[in-house]
C-alpha cells in the first residue's frame, strides 16, 4: 500500500512518523508549501524564531536536554546560510540535528535564482551527511534516512535540501520501517578482548583516573548510571570534560571537578600523574591535553569511543575500545565482577591521599569582593540558591562559561548545554529557549556574558511569544572577558577591541521586550535579586554588574603541561600551603 | 607550584600548540574506497582531504558496479603512519563509504595507470623516441610529420621513467589517469 501525497505533506508526515513534536524554524519563499502543511495540522508545534541561527541553537538545546534529535526548518539561500554556524556547532559537539531547508525549484538550480544558494555544497563539510532531493518519490525515504544518520553512532547534524517543485509535486510516501538503513550501522558492542584488557588494568592500577566526556551523555541515561556504578565500585577518581558534566554527579565523593585549560588543580594533576587513564567518550581536545608531548607521560591510556576516527587522532592510545559507552561499560562491569571485583585498594588509598593534598590547594578560592560582585561569587550564589531545583543551565562562551562549569554542580546528565567544541558566542539564549520548550515547568537559566548575549538577543522575542520563562543571568563586566584575559597575559595588556562600549540598558531592554529586568551591582543585594529572578513567572533579563578585570583561574596556558597551572590571584594570597608549594 | 611561566606580553600568541607532534616518517599508501555512486560523493571524499590537510598524490574514480550503484575511488596518499590511520578511520565513518582497503598493507597489489605523451621532434630525436617507446611498450596513437602521441600503461614509476626519457626528445605534454589498483590473488 503506497500513499500518494505532495512532498510538503510528506515532510510533515515523515516528521510525525519520527515522533517529532517540535520544529524550530523561519518561513520563506522556498518552504512555503511545507509551512502551509504545518498550518493545517496540530501534532507538530512550530516555534518561530527571530533569526535562523536562533532556530538551530534552540534545536541543539532541545536535543541535548532530551536526547532526541532537534529539527530545524528554514528557507533557501540566507535561511540556510544562517544555520551554518549552528550546524558546525552541532558537528563539533555531536548533537543530533536534522535541518530541512527549502531550495529553489529543480529547473532553476544553477541559474542564480532569487534566494538560491548551493546549500548542500556549503554544508557538505559540516554535516554527517546531506542530501538534495530531486524527486518527490525519494523525499520520505531521505528524511527517514536523515533521522537515522543524525542519531546513529556518534550523533551529528544532517541536512535535507528540498526544492520547491518537489514540495508541490505528488509522490509515493515510504513508511519509516520500509526504509533500508542497514548500511550505516556503527558498531556499538566493544571488542571483548580489549574490554578484558581494560578490566585487567583496573585490577592492578595504582593511580587510575576516569576521564569522561560528552559521549557518556550522548550514549543515554544508562551510560551515566553504569559510569556511576563503576566509579563507586572501584573507588577510582573521576573527572570530566566541559561536555560531560553531569554524567557523574558533582556531589559524588569521587568527583575531581572539570579538567582542562580551566579545570581544577586536582583534576589536572591527577591526569598528569596517573598510571591508568580511562577515557570514556571524550576526544583529547586541545583544551584538555595542553602540550601533547607532556600530556600524562607516565600513564597507560584506554579510550572508549564510538567513533573510530577519535582513536589515536591526537593521543596515542594503548587500549582502544570502539563502541557505545553504555554497552562497553556494561560488559566491563560484568567481566570485572565475574573476576572477583579486584582493585589495588591500598595503592588507591595512597592515590587519594595525594589527590586530597592537591585538593587542599582549593584552586577555586577567590577573593571576597566587598561591595563589587565577583563573577565567581555570583555563580556560586546562583548555585546555592537553585540547588536541588529542576534546573537546566545553558551558557554563552567565555569567562562566564568557565565559571559556570567550575562553580555550578551538575547532578544529572542532559542538564548542561554549552557550546564546547566550536565555542559559539550567542549559543546560550536560543539554546535556553529550546530547553524550556522541551521542559516547560523547569527552571532554565542561561549564564551569559553581556557580549555573547547581545549576539542573539533578538530571541527574547521568541521567549516572549511562546511564554518560555527563561532566565538570562548576564555577568556584565563590560568587557569581552576572555579576550581581555588573554590580552593581559599574552599581549602586553594591549586591550585591542575587547571592551563593550555603548551597551544597552538591559533593564530597559527587558521592558521593551515586555519581560522582567533586574539589575544588581552590590553583593549585599545579590541573593534577593537572584530569588526575585527565580520567583518571576516569565522571562527575566538579569543584569549582574560584576568586577571588570577578573581573570578565570586555574589556567593552563596553551602549550603548557597539566602540571603547569596558573592559580592566579589565589597564588598571591598564599592560599597554597607548604604542601602545595613543594609539589612542582 | 611553578611561578607564572609565561611573562606578560610573552610571545606565545597562539591558542594552539603549533609544533607538529607527528613530524616523523612519511609513507605512501594506495587506498581503494568503495562508495555509493551519488552526486556529491566525490566532493565529500575530496573535501575530507582538504579540510584536514591530507595529501592526495593521485585519484581515480569511476562507477564499477552499475546495478549496485557503486563507484571505486583509488587514492594514493602520503603521510605519517598516524595520519594514514586517521585518513582510513575518517573515510570509514562516512555514511556513503562502504569499504576502505589499504592496498599497501593488505598484501601485494597491482597498480597501473594509463598515460599519454605528446612528443615533438625531427630526425634522430624522432627515431630515438620511437625506439624508447618500443622498449617501454608504448603505442603510437597519433602521428604527424613532426610529432607523436604515445599511449602507455604501467606503474607510476614506469610512467615517470618514460616521461623522464622523453623530456630531452621533445616532450610537450603528459596526461595521466592516476592509479587504478587491485589486490593480487582472489
Amino acid at each position: 500500500m503506497t500513499r500518494q501525497m505532495t512532498g510538503a505533506k510528506m515532510v510533515v508526515q515523515a516528521l510525525k512518523d519520527q515522533g517529532v513534536e517540535v520544529v524550530f524554524g523561519y518561513p520563506g519563499g522556498a518552504v512555503l508549501p511545507i509551512y502551509d502543511e504545518i498550518f493545517q495540522q496540530n501534532d507538530i508545534r512550530h516555534i518561530l524564531v527571530r533569526h535562523e541561527q536562533g532556530a538551530i541553537h534552540a534545536a541543539e538545546g532541545y536535543a541535548r536536554s532530551t536526547g532526541k534529535p532537534g529539527v530545524v526548518l528554514v528557507t533557501s539561500g540566507p535561511g540556510a546560510t544562517n544555520v551554518v554556524t549552528g550546524i558546525v556547532d552541532a558537528l563539533m559537539d555531536s548533537v543530533p540535528i536534522v535541518v530541512l531547508s527549502g531550495q529553489v525549484p529543480t529547473f532553476m538550480i544553477g541559474s542564480d535564482a532569487f534566494q538560491e544558494g548551493d546549500t548542500v555544497g556549503i554544508t557538505r563539510p559540516c554535516t554527517k551527511m546531506n542530501w538534495l532531493v530531486k524527486e518527490t518519490d525519494k523525499l520520505a525515504e531521505t528524511i527517514h534516512q536523515a533521522f537515522h544518520v543524525a542519531t546513529a553512532g556518534r550523533p551529528g547534524p544532517v541536512l535535507v535540501d528540498i526544492p520547491k517543485d518537489v514540495q508541490f509535486a505528488t509522490g509515493a510516501y515510504v513508511d519509516r520501517p520500509k526504509v533500508q538503513t542497514g548500511h550505516y550501522a556503527p558498531r556499538v558492542k566493544g571488542d571483548i578482548e580489549a574490554i578484558t584488557q581494560l578490566v585487567e588494568m583496573i585490577e592492578t592500577a595504582e593511580k587510575p583516573v576516569f576521564y569522561t566526556g560528552g559521549g557518556v551523555i550522548n550514549s543515554g541515561p544508562a551510560a551515566s548510571q553504569l559510569l556511576r556504578e563503576l566509579v563507586e565500585a572501584t573507588g577510582f577518581p573521576v573527572t570530566s570534560t566541559l561536555m560531560g558534566l553531569g554524567a557523574y554527579p558533582a556531589s559524588g565523593k569521587s568527583w575531581l571537578g572539570m579538567l582542562g585549560m580551566h579545570g581544577t588543580y586536582e583534576a589536572n594533576w591527577a591526569m598528569h600523574d596517573c598510571d591508568l587513564m580511562i577515557n570514556i567518550g571524550a576526544r583529547f581536545d586541545d583544551r584538555i591535553t595542553g602540550r601533547i608531548n607532556a600530556f600524562s607521560p607516565g600513564s597507560k591510556k584506554v579510550h572508549i569511543d564510538i567513533d573510530p576516527s577519535s582513536i589515536n587522532k591526537v593521543i596515542r592510545t594503548d587500549v582502544p575500545i570502539i563502541g557505545d559507552v553504555a554497552h562497553v561499560l556494561e560488559d566491563a562491569l560484568k567481566i570485572w565482577k565475574s573476576r572477583g571485583r579486584k582493585v589495588n585498594r591500598e595503592a588507591i588509598g595512597r592515590w587519594w591521599q595525594q589527590i586530597e593534598q592537591w585538593r587542599s590547594v582549593d584552586c577555586l578560592a577567590y577573593k571576597p569582593g566587598g561591595k563589587t560582585i565577583r563573577p565567581q561569587h555570583a555563580v556560586a550564589r546562583l548555585e546555592a540558591l537553585t540547588k536541588g531545583m529542576d534546573r537546566y543551565i545553558t551558557t554563552e562562551v567565555g569567562q562566564h562559561q568557565m565559571w559556570a562549569a567550575q562553580y555550578l554542580g551538575f547532578e544529572d546528565p542532559n542538564r548542561w548545554m554549552t557550546s564546547g567544541g566550536l565555542g559559539t558566542m550567542g549559543y546560550g539564549l536560543p539554546a535556553s529557549i529550546g530547553v524550556q520548550i522541551a521542559h516547560p515547568d523547569a527552571l532554565v537559566i542561561n549564564v551569559a556574558g553581556e557580549a555573547s548575549w547581545l549576539m542573539n538577543m533578538q530571541e527574547m522575542g521568541t521567549a516572549m511569544q511562546y511564554r518560555a520563562p527563561v532566565k538570562q543571568f548576564i555577568l556584565n563586566n563590560e568587557r569581552l572577558g576572555m579576550v581581555r584575559q588573554w590580552q593581559e597575559l599574552l599581549h602586553g595588556e594591549r586591550y585591542s577591541s575587547s571592551w563593550s562600549e555603548a551597551l544597552p540598558d538591559f533593564v530597559k531592554l527587558a521592558d521593551a521586550f515586555g519581560c522582567k529586568g533586574i539589575r544588581c551591582d552590590n553583593e549585599a543585594d545579590l541573593d534577593d535579586a537572584i530569588r526575585e529572578m527565580i520567583a518571576y513567572d516569565g522571562p527575566v533579563i538579569f543584569d549582574c554588574l560584576v568586577e571588570k578585570h577578573e581573570n578565570c583561574f586555574p589556567m593552563i596556558p596553551s602549550g603548557n603541561a597539566h602540571n603547569d597551572m596558573l592559580l592566579g590571584e589565589a597564588e598571591t594570597q598564599g592560599v597554597i600551603g607548604a604542601s602545595g608549594a613543594v609539589l612542582v | 607550584m611553578s611561578p607564572l611561566k609565561i611573562k606578560k606580553g610573552a610571545s606565545k600568541h597562539s591558542a594552539y600548540d603549533l609544533r607538529d607532534p607527528n613530524a616523523d616518517v612519511i609513507e605512501t599508501h594506495t587506498l581503494a574506497v568503495i562508495v555509493d555512486n551519488e552526486s556529491g560523493v566525490l566532493a565529500r571524499v575530496i573535501g575530507l582531504f582538504s579540510a584536514r590537510g591530507y595529501n592526495i598524490d593521485s585519484l581515480t574514480v569511476a562507477e564499477v558496479d552499475h546495478l549496485g550503484h557503486r563507484s571505486r575511488i583509488t587514492i594514493v596518499t602520503s603521510g605519517t603512519p598516524q595520519v594514514i590511520g586517521q585518513i582510513k578511520a575518517q573515510l570509514e565513518r562516512m555514511v556513503i563509504v562502504h569499504e576502505v582497503h589499504d592496498l599497501t598493507v593488505e598484501g601485494p597489489s597491482v597498480q597501473r595507470e594509463l598515460a599519454l605523451f605528446k612528443v615533438r621532434g625531427k630526425g634522430e630525436h624522432r627515431i630515438e623516441a620511437l625506439r624508447l617507446a618500443e622498449i617501454f611498450r608504448a603505442n603510437v596513437v597519433d602521428s604527424t610529420l613532426e610529432s607523436f602521441v604515445f599511449e602507455m600503461t604501467g606503474t607510476p614509476e614506469k610512467v615517470d621513467a618514460f616521461a623522464e626519457l622523453m623530456r630531452p626528445l621533445g616532450l610537450l605534454e603528459v596526461a595521466r589517469t592516476g592509479v587504478a589498483a587491485l589486490a593480487r590473488g582472489a
